[in-house]
Formats: structure tokens, sequence, C-alpha cells
């Protein structure tokens, strides 16, 4: 019983055409010209919260999928973030550099092009690393029976576990890709891009839009949703749920991934502690959209991106996280299933 | 080392294992009988210390002194009991604030799925956290407090403090551990452990799962904020640093699934052979001495313990709630055993 409560509770949404991309964008247009136009808030803050929401994005898609598929919250994939950056991170300053490749300073933007071979190494050092954990260490849980709460409290201790990997290999040293420095864009109403906003976004934008096909058009995107409704049914159906669960780690841990590297090339560093810090923007976006809703992560991952980044006009930017956490509080006061509702409301 | 160098060591081991005992007790309060999942121990960790060390300790004298309220308060007051009367007000205080907390957090997350429980207190760690490092006016930034004072202090030499504040610590710990051993056994803990195997036959059974929930979410923050006060005033000095998410969260889930969750000496054992391990292993050669190894250890501890020996080494005992009377009728629906609190 409480297992079919909780399938309600937690599954990806029956019929998701209702929500596209699309209408995303028009959300993220909207929510940009209201507040833009309204003269209290500095426009360069709202369009600098969008590119921080799509990294947020990124990071609470995979984490609302692995949600509604497997049913836990994982609490490690901040540290999936990390390991795939720190991976990218090798590739950059060790690994190419033997094969004559590096440089900085591509085009507009503060890093090379070594940046660009290593984003999916790094993609695949998380989406492995993420089915590893799986084989090795998830699918004996699932095997036994264990509930989420088991399976959290075991992300728990791979995320601690991993982050001492990265500090063991790297040190907790500050770390960064090289770079060089940029002209940033000056657009009307003081609004000023980091040309590197500009690639953080057009990677969002493709892998966004990339998964929606994917659960969207796919066979595999089909089974994913048959799972996420009911895993028993969909085994009897004849859909490989193993097959499904490893896609899902998958999509999670690359998706992960690119959201580290992003994260690291925005804000100029790279520090293990900086995905167990990204999880509570992460946690929000996904509770804000509804836990297990994908697209919902979508949406909350932009406000949560927007509201922190404009809150630093009044607050001290440092409190950023906190802003995240106390819309979350906000948002489960008043509509505890979340903007969208899980689709257990559907 | 001499003999008396070992045992200052074993004196100074004790009371900090000891400290982490109450603290892996509050958790076991949470997730061992109810089930709760906290990842912001250092949240209630910090705000305890924090609040004790800023009752007791000296007012702001100093010009890198930048808080402006500075406890003290029992000279303020002018009183001179003889006994240090300000560690208990300290102390009392600490659970105050900390039962404050947990009630707001509770209150809105509670309700609600587990999951979201353990985003919130991860969220009201980090606010802690944040606070105590900008808000330099009422805890000196990331400066820190020091001087906090320690209980009895004129009563030994101050090298052998440690022999005095161990009998406190474990006195504390052991009235926590009957406190906690008499709620888990009454028909209250019972609820809890409900609550924990089966939420919703629970609440079919007409319990107000939210409130049980509630109440035990405060009982293990309160006992977490005593465990805080008690490490302020060993420790003596605190900044926002003292309270990474590794020596104030992950070690103490390391503890308790370890000793093993749902068995209060299996709490207190985890809590000693865990931080045995972690300065043990300070003494070893090579790779064990390195931190970040030592930090890997702790994940991969929990996630031993969690494939290979769910229990812990202890685990929660097997218990009927009533004696298995097998053709008596169920003539009363009494509570065998356990005295109500």
């Amino acid at each position: 019983m409480t297992a079919q409560w909780r399938n309600m509770t937690r599954s990806l949404p029956r019929s998701p055409q209702w929500w596209t991309p699309l209408h995303t964008t028009a959300a993220i247009v909207i929510i940009v010209l209201v507040l833009g136009i309204l003269p209290v808030f500095k426009m360069g803050l709202v369009v600098n919260g969008v590119f921080v929401g799509g990294i947020i994005a990124l990071g609470a898609i995979g984490l609302s999928l692995v949600f509604g598929i497997l049913k836990f919250a994982n609490i490690a994939h901040g540290d999936y973030m990390i390991t795939g950056a720190y991976v990218a991170f090798f590739f950059i300053d060790s690994l190419l550099p033997l094969l004559g490749i590096e440089g900085q300073g591509l085009g507009p933007f503060t890093f090379g092009y070594p940046l660009l071979i290593a984003l999916p190494f790094g993609a695949a050092a998380g989406a492995l690393t993420a089915i590893a954990l799986d084989v090795l260490i998830y699918r004996r849980l699932r095997e036994r029976g264990a509930n989420a709460a088991v399976l959290a409290m075991t992300s728990l201790g791979l995320a601690i576990a991993l982050r001492g990997l990265v500090q063991i290999i790297w040190g907790v040293q500050v770390l960064g890709y090289p770079r060089e420095s940029r002209q940033v864009f000056h657009l009307p109403l003081d609004v000023r891009i980091p040309p590197d906003s500009i690639f953080v976004a057009a990677v969002a934008i493709m892998l966004v839009v990339s998964v929606y096909l994917l659960l969207t058009r796919t066979r595999m995107g089909k089974a994913m949703r048959a799972t996420s409704d009911n895993p028993d049914l969909a085994l009897v159906t004849g859909i490989n749920t193993q097959r499904v669960i490893w896609t899902t780690w998958a999509i999670g841990g690359g998706l992960a991934a690119i959201a580290g590297v992003l994260l690291a090339v925005s804000q100029a560093q790279l520090i293990p502690f900086m995905g167990w810090k990204f999880l509570i923007p992460l946690f929000a976006a996904v509770i804000l959209g509804g836990i297990g809703n994908p697209y919902g992560a979508l949406v909350g991952a932009f406000i949560i991106g927007v509201v922190s980044e404009v809150s630093t006009q009044w607050i001290n930017p440092s409190y950023k996280p906190a802003v995240a956490f106390a819309i979350m509080i906000v948002m489960l006061l008043f509509r505890p299933r979340g903007l969208f509702g899980g689709s257990g409301s559907g | 080392m001499e003999f008396a160098g070992i045992l200052d060591y074993a004196v100074g081991f004790v009371v900090m294992a000891g400290i982490y005992s109450v603290m892996a007790l509050g958790l076991n309060v949470q997730w061992g009988f109810t089930g709760l999942f906290n990842i912001g121990i250092a949240g209630f960790f910090a705000l305890g210390a924090y609040t004790s060390a800023l009752l007791t300790g000296p007012p702001p004298q100093g010009q890198f002194e930048d808080y402006v309220f500075g406890g003290d308060w029992a000279q303020t007051a002018g009183l001179a009991l003889g006994i240090d009367l300000w560690f208990f007000f300290g102390i009392a205080t600490a659970m105050l604030v900390c039962a404050g907390v947990a009630l707001v957090i509770g209150y809105v997350t509670l309700r609600l799925n587990e999951d979201y429980l353990a985003i919130a207190t991860l969220g009201i760690a980090e606010s802690v956290r944040l606070f105590f490092l900008n808000e330099k006016w009422a805890a000196n930034g990331s400066r820190g407090l020091y001087n906090i004072p320690q209980f009895l202090e004129g009563l030994i030499a101050p090298d052998k403090y440690d022999y005095l504040y161990v009998v406190v610590v474990l006195a504390v710990l052991a009235v926590l551990f009957l406190a906690v051993h008499q709620a888990v056994h009454s028909p209250w803990g019972r609820v809890l452990r409900a609550i924990r195997e089966d939420e919703l036959a629970t609440e079919a059974s007409g319990k107000d799962v939210s409130k049980f929930k509630l109440q035990a979410f405060i009982l293990g923050a309160v006992i977490m904020g005593i465990g805080g006060a008690l490490y302020a005033h060993n420790i003596r000095f605190l900044s926002p640093q003292t309270f990474d998410p590794l020596l104030a969260t992950f070690i103490i889930w390391a503890m308790l699934m370890v000793g093993g969750s749902g068995n209060n000496v299996g709490a207190v054992l985890g809590a000693f052979v865990v931080w045995g391990i972690w300065t043990g292993t300070q003494f070893m050669p090579g790779v064990f001495k390195d931190p970040n190894f030592r930090f890997f250890m702790i994940g991969a501890l929990i996630v031993g313990v969690m494939l290979l020996r769910p229990g812990g080494i202890l685990g929660e005992s097997r218990r009927t709630s009533r004696p298995r009377a097998a053709a008596e009728p169920p003539a009363e629906p009494a509570d065998s055993g356990s005295p109500p609190p």
C-alpha cells in the first residue's frame, strides 16, 4: 500500500506533452519581461539568473528523473557533478596537453577548445560513475528490497566517499580551468553578459531539448515513463526495467557532470565542496516543480536561479543558498506538491 | 609516551567520544526510531554550541571582536551562587533554541514525504552556517568566538581539566541515555517505531503521525543542541568552519550506522568506535594519515554498513510489544513491561 502511494506521488507525468520546452521558453520570457519592466529589479541580475537557472536545470532534471524512476532522493547528485567537472579538469590540465592540445580564449570565451573535447568525456565519466555505482551498490540493495530511506542513506555515504576520492586525487585547494579574461557583452538596461554564459545557455538548451525528445519520442522514453508510473506493471509488460534504470542513471549522471563543468566555467573555479553546496538549489528546483516531474524541475530551476540572483540586490550575495532554501520552504507551506504538482494530482 | 600521557590522551578521547555519543543518541531518536532523515545535524550542533557560548562567554572587548551581544549573564545579574549555574543556563537555552528551529522546520516538512525533511535539514544547516559566517554582530563572523568558559573552571589544574569534564560529559550522556531509553520503550516510543515501519498503517490505527514525528524530531534536535553546548565548553573556540558537514554531520551518521541504528547502546558504541577509527588513523603511516582518505573512509563506512550489515554492529533488538501468551484472548490493550514516561 505504501509502495503504491509512493508511486502515485512520485511518478513522471503520464502525458508530458502539455508542458513542452516551448511553454518553458515562453514562461522564461514572461518572467524576464515582467521582472525587467518593474524598475525595482536590475535587468542584469534577472538575465544572469536565467543563466544560473540553466545550470541548475541540468542538475535538477537528472535529479528529478532519478527520483521519478528509482523513488529516492539522490544525495550524491552534487558529487556526480564535481566528479564530471574534475575528470574534465584532468583532460584539460593533464591529458590533452600531452597530446599537444591546449589553449584558452577560444573566440569570445575564456576557455579554449580543449574544454569542448573534455566536456563529453566529463559527461561520460559522470554517466559511467552513476551506472557503475548502480551495478555495484544500488542494484544489490534493490534486490534485497531496501526501502527509499535506505537508498537515500546509501547515496549520502556515496556522496561523502566520492568527494573523498576527488579530494584524494586532486586535493582540496581551489583549481580552475585555464582561462583568459574576456570583455563582457554590454547590452542596454545595464545588462552585462559574460561570454561564457552564452556557451552555458547554448549547451543547456541543447541538452534540455534532447532530454525532452528522448522522453517523448523514443521507445526508451516511453519505457521510462511507464517504469516511473508502475515498475511492477512495466516489468510484466516486458520492459527491461534494469535497462531503464541504467539509462536513467546515465542521463542523470551525464547531465550532472555537464552541469558541474558549466558551473566550474561560470564560477571560474573548481572546489570539491561545490557539489554538496549546489544540492540546495538543485533540490529547491526539484521541489518547486513537483518531485519526480522533470519539466517542473526545469521551470523550478529558472525560478530559483532568477530569484536568488535578484535577491542579491538587497541581500548579501553569500546568502543565495539560503534564499533558495527560503523559496522552497514557502513553496512547501502553500503548495507542497510543487507548482505543477507531481503527477499524482493528475 | 609514559602512562600519564596515555591516560591524558584517553580521557580527552572519552570526552570527545562522549559528546559525539550525545549527538548520535539524538540522531537515533530521529532516524533510528522514527525514520526521520536529518542530513543537517551540523545546523543543530552549531545552534546549540553558539547559543551556549554566546550566553556564557565573556562580553566583546578586543578590537577584533565585532559581536555586540555577549554573555556572562550570571555576573551581569550579580549572581554568585558558588557553583557554575551558567553552564546549565547555557545548555537549557541551547535546548530551547534547537527546539524552536526544529519546530518550525518540522512543522513545514513533516506533513510531507520523508525526502522533504532531508532537504530542509540540509538547507537549515547551510543557512545557520551562512548566518554565523556573515552576521559579525551576532557571533563574530569567521573570526569566531574564543575564551568560551569551562564548567567549574577553577576546581582543577587547567591541563588536567579533561579529568573533570569527562565526568560532566559522561553524566549528561547517562541522563540522556536513560531518558531516551525510557521514552522509546514507552507507548510513545512504540508509536515512533510503528511510524518508521509503516506510516499509513499507523495513521490508520488512529495515531496523529505528523504530531509524533514532530515530537521525535524536536526531541532529537534538543539532544543535538545539548551535544553542541557540551562541545563548545570543551573546545572553547567556535567558528563557522568548526561545523563543516564532515565532522558535524557525516561522521555522526557513520557512528549511528556502524553502531546500529535503532539501538541506543549501538549509537554510543558506534560513536566510540568511529571516533576511535577517526583519531586512530592519524597515527597510522602512509595513506591513512591523509585527511582526504579519512574523508573517503567515512563515506565508505556508511555504504559498507548498508551493503554488508544493515543493522550495524549491534542492530536493533527485536522485541515483542506484548508477551506472546498464545491462546489468551486480547483481554486488555495493555502495554507490557515499560511504564509510561
